[in-house]
């Protein structure tokens, strides 16, 4: 039997298909980024300077992107980095990495290789013995993104 | 799981050398969907340390922003003869070890 026009509608209107979908923001905003770098800054204050970021300003694929942090100090028992910490501004999350290190050390410098997924800031901040913050921020041009692609 | 580990066999007291540190892992951000839209769950290292002869000397918190098969490079003050110790530690109960020896003149 045909459906009748009458018969569709009614049926239609019982089925209240309301589409939920709950969009995970897709990238951190710079309110993210500043709520998680108080996390690690608390009420401090941060200067510029002191702190190197090694990153290439022009990534074709943001996939793997090498990355240099350096920071000058003596690296003595009295005056030494205790800690440093990368952030990005639009990756889905905003923390990249937390390295720590100490007067063993002997150089304040770590490498690694990171996912950008897209053309953003990072921010590198190095938190020194005497608990003062120093920071510096790079500027990243990203062609091809990391992390949002689909899974094949 | 394979580790590639980077140590200066000798070294003269007193020196800074460098380690660096490959690992092969996944590092799946958690934020990747297949075709058929569901979440691919994240499944990443989230901490490495490097111990010299059992006291710490490095230690990283990783995120999903760390590429796959993480690689880490750092310095350390050459003391004394002896074992550096790598740990990675990761989701779903993913643990993984690796040394290499150093001896110091």
């Amino acid at each position: 039997m045909p459906t009748t026009r009458r018969q569709f509608l009614s049926l239609a209107g019982s089925i209240t298909v309301i589409p939920i979908v709950t969009l995970r923001p897709l990238e951190a905003t710079p309110a993210m980024l500043n709520t998680v770098i108080r996390n690690v800054v608390g009420e401090a204050s941060i200067r510029t300077g002191k702190v190197k970021l090694d990153i290439p300003p022009l990534v074709e694929n943001g996939n793997t992107v090498p990355m240099t942090v350096s920071v000058a100090s003596p690296m003595t028992a009295d005056d030494y980095v205790k800690s440093i910490h990368v952030f990005n501004e639009k990756n889905p999350q905003p923390n990249i990495g937390n390295f720590y290190l100490n007067p063993s050390s002997g150089r304040a410098q770590i490498s690694t290789r990171i996912r950008l997924a897209d053309t953003q800031k990072v921010v590198a901040i190095a938190r020194l013995s005497d608990d003062s913050f120093w920071q510096v921020i790079a500027d990243v041009v990203v062609t091809l993104a990391a992390c949002t692609e689909e899974v094949n | 799981m394979a580790a590639l580990i980077n140590v200066p066999a000798k070294a003269k007291r007193g020196d800074i050398i460098e380690i660096r540190t490959l690992t092969s892992h996944i590092m799946e951000t958690g934020f990747r969907r297949t075709m058929d839209g569901a979440l691919v769950p994240r499944d990443i290292i989230t901490s490495f340390t490097c111990r010299y002869n059992g006291a710490e000397i490095f230690r990283a918190d990783l995120f999903p922003a760390i590429a796959a098969n993480p690689y880490l490079s750092f310095f350390t003050v050459a003391k004394e003869s002896g074992k550096f110790e790598f740990e990675w530690i990761g989701d779903n109960g993913y643990s993984s070890t690796a040394s290499a020896s150093i001896t110091v003149e």
